[in-house]
């Protein structure tokens, strides 16, 4: 299972979503859509069209800066970041 | 006792300012939908719900439902969206209006327009005004910058659903009557100081609104003078002579007089706020012949306010209210058709929009 790791902006939406999530899932968007399963419309608060991540969404895989197709091991750590965007 | 609700959109969520019938005492609450910036809430009198079209830089754009006057909330944006090969994106949702019969409708950037049959909970496209004069330019994200709000209005008919205006931002003014499948441009007569490569568009209309006692009246501030339609938005004249500037925003329409009309007018330039420092909502009590300030109760030394352009209203007492917030976070209510005011909230964060609902 993948550790995931998501921003204090996102839990508050969904009723019993909290910081970390265990996941199992190849790419960082099967991650996302494991968790829409369980929070519906959780997706599009990370994903707009195209499919493609939100501009101040990032996503680290191992440290590395990742996109919606990255692979994601099983003890991989994934965090999403709700990065700086003004005041 | 009737109550009255102000519903305040602004860059950090929606606030609502309740008072009893005497609109004197008022009671705040929130923020609510999380801090996300709102660009307008609505009180939908059918559902008894509350709707904020809001988008957060980070997590896209939603409309918050509230069915419980503010205790608890939800979002959606199932469907607030044009498809992965659309080639344009849905930026933000900015303007809201219910539908006779109780249909929702937001306006979106890129320019469209969602509607939601089920009070909120699902949306889908109902026309993003394509092959309109001026559909090209407003589709280039070159045109689509971050303040830029896109569908910057929407205004049901009272009776008959299918026909409603919709702004376009700096592109005009258009109406549907037949819901969105057709549409024809409303800016017969308007003034713009800039080309344009169309003769229909290429206008800057602020806000439109409409009498409620005389459906063919209407005004609307715009960005090059204020104007007045006694055909239904058919043709339009200039009624700016009077008045500080011919620009503002903000503007609000008298429930039972036809010839009664509010705005504030602004200093043009890059700043947008009140005149002299001095804060001043104009009426006009023959349909823009005259104009006159009215002051009384508003600060009137070093008060440099901006208004924007849903953030004035006005409620359908017989003895009318009026209401409007600034993009400095003060909200200003008249109780009496805007001849005495008072401050209500003085440090909200910057306000996007001001609607007003009066509860049984």
């Amino acid at each position: 299972m993948a550790d995931l790791h998501l921003p204090t902006t996102l839990t508050p939406l969904f009723p019993g979503l909290t910081r970390r999530v265990d996941v199992e899932a190849g790419t960082v968007l099967a991650a996302i859509d494991e968790l829409e399963a369980q929070w519906p419309g959780l997706r599009d608060r990370l994903v707009e069209e195209g499919p493609a991540l939100r501009r101040h969404i990032h996503v680290y895989v191992d440290r590395e800066r990742a996109g919606l197709d990255t692979a994601i091991e099983p003890r991989s750590r994934v965090d999403v970041i709700a990065a700086i965007s003004g005041g | 006792m009737a109550r009255t609700l102000l519903l305040v959109g602004t860059r950090k969520g929606t606030f609502l300012l309740e008072s009893d019938a005497d609109r004197r005492d008022w009671e705040l609450r929130g923020p609510y939908c999380e801090g996300w910036p709102v660009y307008h809430a609505i009180y939908d009198a059918g559902s008894g719900s509350i709707f904020a079209a809001a988008a957060s830089e980070w997590h896209g754009s939603a409309v918050w439902r509230s069915r419980d006057l503010g205790e608890t909330w939800t979002h959606s944006s199932e469907g607030l969206a044009y498809g992965d090969d659309a080639g344009r994106k849905v930026s933000k949702v900015s303007s809201l209006a219910v539908s006779p019969g109780g249909r929702l409708l937001v306006g979106a950037e890129a320019p469209g327009i969602f509607e939601s049959r089920d009070d909120g909970e699902t949306w889908s496209l109902l026309s993003t005004l394509a092959g309109q004069p001026g559909s090209e330019v407003w589709d280039d994200p070159a045109n689509q910058p971050p303040g830029h709000l896109g569908i910057s209005a929407l205004m049901p008919d009272t009776d008959d659903a299918a026909r409603f205006w919709t702004i376009v931002q700096g592109i005009g003014a258009f109406e549907t009557a037949d819901d969105g499948g057709t549409w024809t441009p409303r800016n017969r007569g308007l003034r713009r100081d800039w080309p344009s490569e169309w003769e229909e568009v290429g206008y800057c209309v602020h806000r439109l609104v409409r009498s409620p006692s005389d459906p063919q009246r209407m005004f609307q501030q715009n960005h090059v003078g204020m104007h007045r339609s006694d055909d239904g938005g058919h043709s339009w004249t200039e009624i700016t002579d009077g008045l500080p500037s011919e620009f503002g925003f903000a503007a609000a329409v008298h429930p039972h007089d036809r010839d009664t009309f509010y705005v504030i007018p602004l200093d043009p330039g890059h700043g947008r706020v009140m005149h002299d420092g001095k804060v001043a909502v104009w009426q006009t009590r023959d349909a823009g012949s005259s104009w006159r300030p009215l002051r009384s109760g508003l600060p009137q030394e070093g008060a440099h306010l901006g208004v924007l352009r849903a953030a004035m209203t006005i409620d359908a007492s017989d003895s009318p209210g009026l209401y409007f917030g600034t993009s400095t976070g003060q909200v200003f209510a008249s109780a009496d058709e805007g001849e005495s005011w008072s401050e209500i909230a003085s440090y909200l964060p910057a306000i996007s929009s001001v609607e007003v609902a009066v509860l049984d």
